[in-house]
């Protein structure tokens, strides 16, 4: 384990001030040079449910948790319980036993947490008066201390006494605070410096001079980095690749990325539109494909589920897209509105009846996530299908440092525009069978350029045709796109061979388990003799079969790897290649996998069979 | 405009593609009536879209010269909404059912009124499933029995009219496909005017429903025309001052009266008019550069966002 990788938490309940504490002191630790990594777990709840906060500092890219917690700063005694052992099932099991010997607690006084009380000797507790510490910092100021106003602050007391812990200068939290501030609150700027430096000092004489096992050391030599949550990523590339339009529907944890563009729609060519559920969002992003404008919506698997119809109707009309980024969350139905899984794969494979050509493209972490929403742009015009783009919640919520996000200097792609006929004598075809396989398109609006398009079977001229050597030769025009993108889509974009040619075990995944499997890698790596790599395929459809059967078959050892139950990735290969990966990981709690989870994984030297269904105190 | 003189009706006219509709089916008169309301309204048509829905109804946009898209069953209002806002220069004119748009559309009817964008909406409105032989519509009333059906409705129709009104529609008509110089005045004036107009369209479907048959809107039995012109009555539903709550609410409730007048006499005509806000200009409240420039021409493909990822850092 590299000296600096140090596992923090920040734990409440919802509405607490856990979000605000956690993003500043992330934002702190990016400032200072450091490597971040950011995961939440919360509750579908806006109130009071138990939400935390995990943030891992690192001297090397990291993209996934850690199970240990180096320093807990709890906001309530839950945090560090959990919640009544004695209910039917204890919701979750607090953070206790997380805590590494050796690690700290740091929690309000008011809690009532005593070093004798708390259950566990060999951690530090820094059970600090909170109120008392803002009072102290309000009074400097020549104020007098009033809760309503006040109270607020005492979100910076765990803060300032984190920094004392890890001896990290109080200073650099400063700046981010007053960042979040509005202007007509700067004049509390100087009030929040009091009550982090008093809580510095608290904890510093709590700490005396035995000091603290971990320190958080700055590296300011490294370049400025951004710090990113996959939404916003996601969101910006959407800007980047001129997408203008974008509709949602708010749901778990989709929204967040239509917020965020909202948000932008005052200086940035987009509009945003708030639809009255996913049938009218996706539909609407149809429409304005075909329109001449690049559309997209975001949405979860249940939307998802009612955006059905739109795939199939984008699909047989061949319009240019739309992009549906596709945040999976734990289903079924309603499921786990607010947790992780990879549970959607075969579902976006077939999201409608019949049979029709789309694109389904899984990015691994946020730079991918960026440029591959730009690219599915660029092929769904060019290959005029719609294009789903499969994140999930740990892409979405999760926060990663990255030197950008590597939008810059990714082409741009129409596809085939139909640009007028010299003798205009020939009628225009929108649905032309071609030597491409594509029809060039008409945007709305071109003379001489007049279509229809429909979504029951139809003619070269988009008339309804049901006739059978119509409907098999635009059958087979529509089918072979499949052919035309597997050929044309670069396979460095299709998947990745990570790591070491010849391995002793490969690891096969889709979408965002690549973090924490390239973070386990590093480290069985750094610890012992086993080569491992990871061939991560993120184009599911179509689906490279004869790549990736290829290196299959070439591996010693196979392991398959999924937040899921079934093996939906391994099912997918079995139907496409013929191979069946014997050994899984397989992960359906609704948490994502932690490097120590992967890494456990890599090390067992018995085949596994089973599922993995790690219990986390969350 | 591309073209130097103004549109004919011959303009919009399709050679290669030919009705399938029913003898005698309102269809046609609809379809007339678009033609020739399009050439009125002067638009070229590549500038014009005809979206449509699913069903007979649905079939239009084969049989008229402009862009055009058949989508889905309920869902016309969706792509409309879709289209229009992505290229606001197109002359964009939904067409569907009452099954698509009543029914199994009613959502989309209702929350497309409260957004406003602005094009042209065409029900045709025939109080049945034609294309799956005659199911009863969300316009069959209560107690009624087309011959198609095996048991009279038991339950009451929806009033598409009192449903626009509270839905937000800023221009309601009803008009009627075998009157058709005044379908071709009400659908130029819904294309005119600014925001979603709706026109209800009454039709006749000869093949199930024997009820409302043309004999029936002729009043064969009463001796007497049923349908009658709100104009010829000084009937004004249009609010003049759309700032005023009493003239709005006045006009609305002289139009949900209006909206419940069926058996002997059926008002015809626009029932309801008001001058608001489209989405568009909301749109432009946020951004006015979008005033000027519809979607397709403001994106900026590979622009550079580096300001954005700054914000992060």
């Amino acid at each position: 384990m590299p000296p600096s990788d140090l596992s923090l938490m920040i734990g409440g309940p919802a509405g607490s001030g856990v979000n605000p504490s956690s993003e500043i002191f992330m934002k702190a630790c990016s400032r200072a040079g450091l490597f971040v990594f950011t995961n939440v777990e919360y509750h579908s709840n806006i109130h009071g449910r138990h939400i935390f906060f995990r943030i891992r500092t690192a001297d090397e890219p990291i993209t996934s948790h850690v199970e240990r917690v180096d320093v807990l700063l709890a906001l309530d005694s839950e945090t560090i319980y959990g919640t009544d052992p004695h209910q039917d099932y204890q919701s979750h099991k607090g953070h206790l036993h997380e805590v590494v010997p050796g690690g700290a607690i740091v929690v309000d006084a008011k809690v009532g947490i005593t070093a004798e009380n708390l259950g566990r000797d060999d951690v530090r507790l820094l059970s600090l008066p909170y109120d008392d510490i803002v009072r102290s910092a309000v009074e400097e100021h020549g104020l007098e201390y009033n809760a309503r106003r006040h109270a607020v602050m005492a979100n910076m007391v765990p803060l300032g006494a984190c920094c004392a812990l890890l001896d990290f200068d109080v200073d650099r939290v400063i700046p981010i605070v007053a960042e979040r501030l509005p202007e007509r609150h700067q004049n509390l700027v100087p009030i929040n410096r009091s009550v982090l430096h008093h809580a510095w000092q608290a904890a510093h004489d709590v700490l005396g001079d035995e000091g603290f096992s971990q320190t958080l050391h700055p590296c300011d030599d490294q370049p400025s980095r951004m710090l990113i949550a996959g939404h916003e990523a996601i969101g910006i590339a959407k800007l980047h690749a001129g997408c203008a339009f974008q509709t949602y529907y708010p749901i778990a944890p989709a929204s967040d990325e239509s917020v965020y563009l909202e948000a932008l729609q005052a200086d940035w060519p987009i509009v945003v539109l708030q639809a009255e559920d996913e049938v009218a969002s996706m539909n609407m992003a149809v429409g304005a494909a075909h329109a001449g404008v690049r559309a997209a919506t975001s949405t979860a698997g249940p939307g998802f589920t009612l955006m059905a119809e739109g795939m199939g109707f984008a699909s047989i009309t061949e319009a240019p897209g739309p992009v549906v980024v596709l945040y999976q969350r734990g289903g079924p139905s309603t499921g786990l509105p607010t947790r992780n899984s990879q549970q959607d794969l075969r579902f976006a494979l077939q999201p409608a009846h019949g049979e029709f050509p789309h694109i389904v493209v899984a990015p691994g972490d946020v730079e991918e996530s960026a440029q591959f929403t730009h690219l599915a742009f660029n092929w769904g015009d060019r290959y005029q299908v719609p294009v789903v783009v499969l994140a999930d919640k740990f892409i979405a919520n999760s926060h990663f440092t990255v030197d950008s996000l590597g939008l810059k200097g990714l082409p741009v792609d129409h596809g085939a525009i139909w640009a007028g006929d010299a003798n205009g004598a020939e009628p225009y075809r929108r649905h032309q069978l071609t030597s491409s396989g594509v029809s060039p398109r008409s945007v709305p609006g071109t003379p001489g350029g007049e279509f229809v398009t429909t979504s029951d079977e139809h003619t070269e001229r988009g008339r309804i045709e049901e006739d059978i050597d119509n409907r098999i030769d635009q059958m087979d025009k529509r089918m072979g796109k499949l052919d035309i993108m597997l050929r044309e889509i670069p396979e460095e974009e299709q998947f990745t061979l990570h790591g070491a040619e010849e391995a002793d075990l490969t690891i096969v995944s889709w979408g965002s388990t690549r973090c924490p499997i390239r973070d386990a890698i590093r480290q069985v790596e750094r610890e012992s003799d086993i080569r491992v790599n990871n061939l991560q395929i993120r184009l599911l459809r179509p689906f490279p079969a004869d790549a990736v059967r290829e290196i299959l078959e070439q591996a010693n050892r196979l392991l398959l790897l999924e937040d899921n139950y079934a093996g939906q990735l391994g099912l997918l290969i079995a139907e496409q290649t013929g191979i069946q990966i014997e050994e899984k990981a397989l992960k359906y709690t609704g948490r994502p996998f932690s490097q120590d989870e992967v890494a456990e994984v890599i090390r067992r030297q018995v085949p596994a069979t089973a599922a993995v269904a790690a219990a986390h105190g969350s | 405009m591309a073209v130097a003189t103004l549109p004919t009706v011959k303009d919009f006219a399709v050679t290669d593609s030919h009705p399938d509709w029913c003898g005698g089916c309102g269809d046609f008169g609809i379809l007339n009536a678009v033609k020739q309301a399009l050439a009125q309204r002067g638009r070229a048509p590549h500038d014009v879209m005809v979206v449509s829905g699913i069903g007979c109804s649905g079939k239009l946009p084969h049989y008229v010269r402009t862009y055009g898209l058949h989508t889905l069953h309920g869902r016309v209002l969706n792509v409309a909404t879709g289209v229009k806002l992505a290229n606001r220069d197109l002359e964009v004119l939904a067409v569907g059912g009452d099954g698509d748009g009543y029914g199994i559309g009613a959502g989309y009817f209702v929350n497309s009124g409260r957004r406003n964008v602005d094009f042209t909406y065409l029900v045709h409105n025939n109080g049945v499933y034609g294309l799956t032989k005659g199911q009863a519509s969300p316009t069959m009333q209560r107690g009624m029995q087309v011959k198609s059906m095996p048991e009279p409705a038991i339950i009451d129709a929806v009033n598409p009219i009192g449903l626009a009104i509270s839905s937000g529609y800023t221009f309601i008509a009803r008009g009627y496909a075998m009157a058709q110089r005044e379908l071709v005045g009400l659908i130029v004036q819904a294309m005119e005017h600014r925001g979603t107009a709706l026109i209800d369209i009454l039709q006749p479907c000869p093949v199930y429903n024997d009820l409302l048959t043309i004999d029936f809107f002729r009043g064969r039995d009463i001796g007497h025309q049923r349908t009658y012109a709100l104009a010829d009555e000084g009937y004004d539903g249009k609010v003049h001052d759309p700032s005023n709550i009493d003239e709005i609410v006045a006009k609305q409730q002289a139009a949900l009266a209006k909206s419940y007048e069926w058996g002997d006499r059926i008002p015809m005509g626009v029932l309801y008019q008001i001058d608001l806000p489209t989405f568009e200009d909301g749109v432009t409240s946020r951004r006015p550069e979008f005033e000027k420039t519809s979607l397709m021409d403001g994106a900026r493909p590979g622009m550079d966002v580096s300001s954005l990822e700054d914000r992060f850092r």
